[in-house]
C-alpha cells in the first residue's frame, strides 16, 4: 500500500466510517429509555456505601 | 510451599541475570541501572516469603478469604507514594526555577545541571505523582463501581511496585545523562520495555476487575480510566520504537528520523497530555466530585458525549506543537482545527463537573475539599480555553518557544491535575485508614489558598514574561535589524523568574501542609482543635422574651 492509497482511503471511507461511528455513539445516548438508564448509572455510586 | 519456592526462586534467578548484565555492561550508567534492578529483584524474592502462611500454604493477603472487603492495601501504599513523589517533584521544580534566575545554582556539577534536573522534575510530577495517583484511584474506583475485589491480586502488587522501579530507573537515568531526548519519553529502551511489561499487567488487572463486576453497567469513570490505560500503551509502544546499540548498553537510536520523528514525538506528547493528564484525571473527577458533593453527576448523558468527543478529537491535535516547522502545512492546519474543536468537549466536561454542585453551591463555603475540586475544574476550563487559543497559528507565532507555553502547562498541571489529586487524597485518607475525618479541615483551607495563590503568581509571571519575550524577539528597528539580542530578553525576564519561583514556593508549602495533615490523619492523632468552617452566630443578649419597658 502506497502513501497515496492510504491517504485516499483516509479522506474517503476512513473519514465516513469514523463520522458515522461517532454520530451513532452520540445518538445512542438519546435513545428512548436512555434517561432512566442514565439516572440509574449516575446514582449507582451511592449504593452500598458502608463498603466504600 | 512449592508456590513459595517457585516465587522466590524466579525472583532470585532474575536477580542473577541482572547481576550478570551489570557485570557485562558496556557503560557505567547501564551497570548502575542493572544493579538497582538486581536489588529490586532481591527485595521481591525476600518479600515473596514474607506474606506466606506456612500452615495454610498460601498468601492470606491475596486470597479471597476477606471477600467482603475491598483490596485496599495497595491503594494505601499508592496514596503515600503519590504524596512522596509529589513533594520530590515540586521541590525539583522549585530548584530548577531558581536555577533559571540564578545560574550559579547549577553548581558547576554535571549531575545537577538544568538539562538533567528538568526531565527529573517533569517526570516526577507527571509520571510519579500523577501516575501513582491514577493507579491508586483507578484501583479504588474500579473496585467500588464494579463491587468486586481486584482481579489478579499478585499482579496488581507487581504493577504498583514495578511502576515504582520504573520511576527510580527513569530518575537516576536522567541524573546520569541517560536519555533518548524525546520530551516526556526520555527513558531509554530497557526502561521502556520494563514499563511495557508493567503497563500490560495494569491493563490485565483493570480489565480483569471489570470482567468480574457485579454491576450490569460500567460506570463512566472506568471508561475514562480504560481509555487512559489503552491509549498510553499505544503511544508508548509507537513513540519508543528504537534500536539499542548494544543489548548491555544504555544507548539506542530511534526508528524515525526528521519530520516523521518530530510528528511521532508530538503525536505521543500531546496525547500523553490528552489521555494521561486529561482522560485519567477526568475519571477521578467523575467519581470523586459526585461522591464528595453527595449528589450524582449533573448529566450522565453529557459525560458519555464528553467521553466520545475527547476520544475522537484529541488524537489529531498533536501537530499544533510543530507550527511553522518542516511539517507540511496541511498537517499544521489539521492540528490547529482539531485543537479548536476540542474546546467544546472540554468545556462540556467542565460544566458537567461544576453543575454537579447545582443546588449545593454552599458546599464551596463549608467544605474545603469541594472548594479544591471546584478550583481544579475552573483551571481545567481555563487551560482548555488557553490551549486552543494558543494553537491558532497567528497566536502561536507569538507564543511558541516562549514562557507563555510554560505558564499554560503549569496552569493545567498545578491547577487542574494537582488540585483534583489533592481533593482525592483528602477524600481517600480518612476512608482508607478508617478515621472519623481528616485531622484538620482548616489546614485543607490553608493548602487551598497557598496553592491557588502560588498558581496565580506562577501563571501571571509566565504570561508577562512569555509575551514580552515573544514581542522582543520579533522587534525590528527602522534599519531592518533585530532590536534585541537574545541575552537582552533573558535579562528582561529576571523579575518574572523570581515571581515564578515564589509561586512555586507557595505551591510546595501548600503540599507540605497537606503532608502534615494526612500524616496526622493516618497516625490517628486526635482531631485538631480548631474553629469549624461554618458557624451559626448565637447572641445571648437577644435570646430572651420581649419585656415592656415603661416610658420615661
Amino acid at each position: 500500500m502506497t502513501y497515496e492509497t492510504a491517504r485516499h482511503f483516509a479522506d474517503s471511507w476512513g473519514l465516513l466510517s469514523m463520522t458515522v461511528l461517532f454520530i451513532g455513539l452520540i445518538g445512542w445516548t438519546f435513545r428512548k429509555g436512555a434517561k432512566k438508564a442514565h439516572d440509574e448509572a449516575a446514582n449507582m455510586i451511592f449504593r452500598d456505601d458502608d463498603n466504600g | 510451599m512449592e508456590k513459595l519456592v517457585m516465587r522466590g526462586g524466579v525472583w532470585l534467578f532474575v536477580a542473577l541475570l541482572l547481576l550478570l548484565a551489570a557485570a557485562a555492561s558496556s557503560d557505567w550508567a547501564f551497570s548502575v541501572h542493572m544493579s538497582i534492578a538486581c536489588l529490586a529483584a532481591l527485595i521481591a524474592a525476600f518479600a515473596s516469603g514474607k506474606g506466606f502462611d506456612f500452615l495454610s500454604q498460601r498468601y492470606p493477603v491475596l486470597s479471597a478469604d476477606n471477600a467482603s472487603k475491598y483490596d485496599d492495601d495497595l491503594i494505601r501504599f499508592g496514596l503515600i507514594a503519590t504524596i512522596f513523589w509529589g513533594l520530590a517533584g515540586f521541590l525539583a521544580g522549585l530548584y530548577i526555577a531558581l536555577q533559571l534566575a540564578f545560574p550559579a545554582l547549577n553548581l558547576n556539577f554535571e549531575y545537577t545541571t538544568f538539562g538533567r534536573l528538568r526531565p527529573l522534575h517533569t517526570s516526577a510530577v507527571i509520571f510519579a505523582f500523577g501516575g501513582n495517583a491514577l493507579i491508586a484511584t483507578s484501583f479504588y474506583v474500579v473496585q467500588r463501581t464494579c463491587r468486586a475485589r481486584l482481579a489478579f491480586p499478585s499482579l496488581a502488587r507487581f504493577v504498583f511496585w514495578g511502576y515504582q522501579l520504573f520511576i527510580v530507573l527513569a530518575a537516576t537515568g536522567y541524573l546520569m545523562g541517560v536519555t533518548q531526548s524525546k520530551e516526556y519519553a526520555e527513558p531509554e529502551w530497557y526502561v521502556d520495555l520494563w514499563l511495557t511489561v508493567v503497563w500490560v499487567s495494569y491493563l490485565a488487572v483493570f480489565v480483569g476487575t471489570l470482567m468480574k463486576r457485579k454491576e450490569p453497567h460500567i460506570y463512566v469513570a472506568n471508561w475514562f480510566y480504560l481509555s487512559f490505560i489503552i491509549t498510553v500503551a499505544m503511544l508508548h509502544l509507537v513513540n519508543n520504537v528504537s534500536l539499542p546499540v548494544s543489548l548491555v548498553g544504555s544507548q539506542s537510536y530511534s526508528a524515525f528520523a526528521g519530520v516523521q520523528s518530530a510528528m511521532t514525538q508530538w503525536w505521543y506528547g500531546h496525547n500523553a497530555v490528552g489521555f494521561f493528564l486529561t482522560a485519567g484525571f477526568l475519571a477521578m473527577m467523575y467519581y470523586f466530585v459526585p461522591k464528595q458533593a453527595e449528589r450524582p453527576v449533573y448529566s450522565y448523558r453529557l459525560s458519555i458525549i464528553h467521553f466520545w468527543a475527547l476520544i475522537f478529537l484529541y488524537i489529531w491535535a498533536g501537530p499544533h506543537h510543530l507550527h511553522y516547522t518542516a511539517l507540511p502545512d496541511w498537517a499544521q492546519t489539521l492540528g490547529m482545527v482539531f485543537s479548536i474543536v476540542l474546546w467544546m468537549p472540554s468545556w462540556g466536561g467542565m460544566i458537567n463537573g461544576l453543575m454537579t454542585l447545582n443546588g449545593a453551591w454552599d458546599k464551596i463555603r463549608t467544605d474545603p475539599i469541594i472548594r479544591m475540586m471546584v478550583m481544579s475544574l475552573a483551571f481545567y476550563g481555563m487551560s482548555t480555553f488557553e490551549g486552543p487559543m494558543m494553537s491558532i497559528k497567528a497566536v502561536n507565532s507569538l507564543s511558541h518557544y516562549t514562557d507563555w507555553t510554560i505558564g499554560h502547562v503549569h496552569s493545567g498541571a498545578l491547577g487542574w491535575n494537582g488540585m483534583v489529586t489533592f481533593g482525592c487524597l483528602y477524600y481517600l485518607a480518612p476512608r482508607l485508614w478508617g478515621r472519623e475525618r481528616l485531622y484538620s479541615l482548616r489546614m485543607v483551607n490553608w493548602h487551598f489558598w497557598l496553592a491557588s495563590a502560588g498558581i496565580v503568581f506562577y501563571a501571571s509571571a509566565m504570561w508577562v514574561s512569555g509575551i514580552m519575550q515573544g514581542l522582543m524577539w520579533r522587534e525590528y528597528g527602522a534599519d531592518g535589524y533585530l532590536v534585541y539580542s537574545f541575552v537582552e530578553t533573558v535579562d528582561a525576564m529576571f523579575p518574572m523568574y523570581l515571581i515564578r519561583a515564589f509561586g512555586g514556593l507557595l505551591y510546595l508549602t501548600g503540599a507540605i501542609v497537606m503532608t502534615v495533615n494526612i500524616w496526622k490523619t493516618i497516625a490517628g492523632s486526635p482531631l485538631r482543635q480548631e474553629a469549624p468552617m461554618t458557624e451559626t452566630p448565637y447572641n445571648p443578649e437577644a435570646d430572651r422574651p420581649a419585656v415592656a419597658v415603661p416610658a420615661e
